[in-house]
């Protein structure tokens, strides 16, 4: 069942237009007619030749081409400039040219008449190249070519009936009519599918837009989309169809300045993340792009720089100046540096053109510089939506993109003017700070999803040696810089000496009082032990006095009992204790 | 193919001139041979049998249809003398045919003027 509902289901002939087969689900309905209508010079031929040809040079469909306004030799010069070779195609039987070409002023209408001559040719030319694709460019010339309306009609009608029976992919070009799509109404006829085209150009630049007004029986991008010609053909851009879907990295590259990836969680950027470095004139924006650029290319991964300010060999004498060498980068193919004026083309020029260097590179990063500038040339709106698409086309493929952007107004440091700073992953704001007659460079990350950051504002200079961050003065609840760091650093240092004074004196004052309480111990202790000695004299004097008396007194015992007992000895003894 | 000796005194053309017609046609249709039909009798009466005539029959010789840039069909083509004129239809318009062959000038038409120019001229102006 769903077998045989996919078969039912439409069938597209694929355009191999850049985009348009996106916007339209596959391309154009195969085996009908789809009507391409527009304004003069908004691309319409551009856009049936382009089918025709990729057709017959890459989905292997030979085509018709019934040119009815230009010989197929205009023709030819025509596509030659999208690189196109008409003849060859020609020549090796995939695309079959007619010019069908009525002047008005030699005929004579004299009767009934159709234009089954038309159809001869048609035919002629289908059976020739064996045809799958026909276009038709523009079917309405007819409408001058013929005075009775009629018999065009029915024939027209027959015409498209004729088509379809033949299963050709058909496309007819037609003129933008006053209050209808086209001038001639072809649209009555035709009803599988309108696109329209538009021209448009504000501020002196154009934009080309496309729009598929109708396509039955199939869903389609239903929003006017730009669209550019260029030498590579006609790519189209689809606004709204990009999805959030990016898959994310965990890997870590360098900012380029180590201090930097110190303050964002020691690593940097994550890969494939959008940055924004915004911040005011001379703040250093470029300087720090390109430090990530050199530090990328050292590590060998190619990037791409698009400057919209400066010219490419300014930027590398200016960058030379802080030892970054961007030249040798460039020499060694790992660097593509472009720089352009964001007037040079419309806002999706712009776009297409960086989309297209991305593809040639194929950078693993990309630098613009700035975007600010871009807004000269278009309207916010505009660029908004054209950065958006570029970050989510860069995040798709994993592209890390590092956008600078000038703050010209200082009240509104933390915006940019185009308001993409919310959708970056990554902000970091340089900025100046204006103090006792000097400006010093700042830089703060103001977010950085999904990881741990710096709070931190840090002063950092640009040298020969590149940008480097200063360590943070942090002390008496002031963040100060230039010349008021060093001086309240130098201040600061001074009191220390001072405290480191003062503690040294006390620390002498107490060890004077120590040796002055030891001195006077010590001479304590030699009275005590002067004493001592004196004291302990007198002791023994007086005690050898008492034992010469007791010798003296025995001897006396002695004497008056003459001869006297041991036992004796003892009593006369206590008898002397107790004399004492 | 068929010539005539006499030569019209009406006709603003060199008399050493004859003129080459082409019809093209496609198929045995009743309008090709209706053209084909008036087409003779126009000659016969105002050519005198001066002219030279081809029928070419685009659905055997399709690749034909380019060289003249045919898409009408019927059309004659007067190639000689130059410039070259084509008349569209059955032919069944007589005066128109005169007109474009330069066999009488516009202000001999029976109609005098036809919408088809009056819209032309306006639309130039």
């Amino acid at each position: 069942m769903n077998g045989d509902l996919h078969n039912l289901a439409l069938q597209k002939a694929p355009t191999g237009i850049h985009g348009l087969d996106e916007i339209s689900n596959g391309g154009f309905p195969r085996g009908r007619t789809t009507i391409i209508c527009g304004g003069p010079g908004c691309g319409k031929t551009m856009l049936a030749m382009e089918f025709l040809i990729r057709g017959a040079q890459e989905f292997g469909e030979p085509g018709v081409l019934i040119a009815f306004e230009e010989t197929p030799q205009e023709m030819e010069h025509n596509v030659a400039s999208l690189g196109f070779d008409l003849r060859n195609l020609a020549n090796q039987k995939k695309l079959y040219l007619d010019y069908v070409y009525v002047e008005p002023s030699e005929i004579q209408e004299t009767g009934d008449y159709d234009l089954e001559g038309l159809f001869i040719r048609l035919q002629h030319a289908v059976d020739s190249v064996g045809a799958k694709r026909i276009c038709l460019d523009t079917l309405e010339a007819l409408f001058s070519s013929f005075s009775n309306e009629a018999v065009l009609r029915a024939e027209l009608r027959r015409l498209f009936r004729w088509l379809k029976d033949r299963g050709l992919t058909t496309v007819i070009t037609a003129e933008k009519g006053e209050n209808m799509l086209t001038r001639n109404g072809l649209e009555e006829y035709v009803s599988d599918c309108v696109i329209l085209l538009d021209h448009r150009v504000r501020d002196q630049i154009s934009t080309r837009r496309l729009r598929i007004v109708k396509y039955r029986g199939t869903s389609h991008g239903a929003d006017e989309y730009p669209f550019l010609i260029d030498s590579k053909g006609i790519s189209v851009l689809p606004v709204t169809s990009l999805e959030l879907r990016h898959k994310v990295s965990n890997e870590r590259v360098s900012t380029g300045i180590a201090d930097l990836d110190e303050m964002l969680g020691g690593k940097g950027f994550f890969r494939g993340s959008s940055i924004l470095i915004s911040g005011t004139a001379g703040s250093g924006k470029t300087t720090m792009a390109a430090s990530f650029v050199n530090a990328a290319c050292q590590r060998g991964e190619p990037c791409l720089f698009v400057g919209f300010e400066e010219s490419v060999a300014q930027v590398g004498r200016n960058m030379e100046s802080v030892g970054l060498n961007l030249k040798q980068w460039e020499d060694q193919g790992l660097l593509f540096h472009e720089a352009w004026r964001p007037s040079q083309y419309g806002i999706e020029l712009h776009l297409l053109r960086i989309h297209k260097l991305i593809e040639r590179v194929k950078p693993q990063h990309v630098v613009i510089d700035p975007i600010t500038n871009l807004i000269t040339g278009s309207q916010q709106k505009e660029v908004y939506s054209m950065l958006v698409r570029l970050m989510d086309h860069l995040k798709g493929q994993n592209i890390t993109s590092l956008f600078t952007n000038l703050n010209v107004n200082n009240d509104q440091l933390e915006q940019t003017d185009i308001g993409i700073s919310s959708l970056t992953d990554t902000w970091i704001l340089c900025r100046d700070l204006e103090l006792n007659g000097e400006r010093n460079r700042c830089v703060y990350i103001l977010k950085s999803r999904g990881m741990p950051h710096s709070n931190q504002i840090r002063e950092f200079v640009m040298s020969s040696d590149g940008i480097q961050l200063i360590p943070p003065y942090i002390g008496s609840g002031l963040v100060l810089t230039g010349s008021s760091r060093v001086a309240q650093e130098a201040k600061e240092k001074a009191e220390e000496l001072l405290r480191f004074r003062s503690i040294e004196q006390k620390r002498e004052a107490l060890e004077r009082k120590r040796s002055a309480l030891d001195a006077q111990i010590k001479m304590l202790n030699m009275e005590f032990a002067a004493e001592e000695m004196e004291l302990e004299s007198s002791i023994n004097q007086e005690m050898l006095s008492e034992k010469q008396l007791e010798q003296e007194r025995d001897a006396m015992n002695r004497l008056r009992l003459g001869e006297s007992r041991s036992t004796d000895r003892t009593t006369s003894a206590n008898a002397v204790g107790d004399s004492i | 193919m068929k010539k005539g000796a006499k030569v019209n005194g009406k006709a603003a053309l060199p008399k050493d001139t004859v003129m080459q017609l082409r019809l093209y046609v496609a198929g045995q249709t009743p309008r090709s041979l209706a053209a084909l039909a008036n087409l003779k009798r126009i000659c016969t009466e105002h050519l005198d049998g001066e002219y030279a005539l081809e029928v070419i029959d685009l659905a055997k010789n399709p690749q034909l249809a380019q060289g003249d840039q045919i898409l009408a069909i019927p059309t004659l083509v007067r190639n000689l003398p130059v410039p070259i004129r084509k008349i569209i239809g059955d032919l069944s318009n007589v005066d128109r045919v005169l007109v474009g062959l330069d066999l009488r000038g516009p202000e001999q038409m029976t109609v005098k003027s036809s919408p088809r120019n009056d819209r032309r001229l306006g639309a130039k102006a």
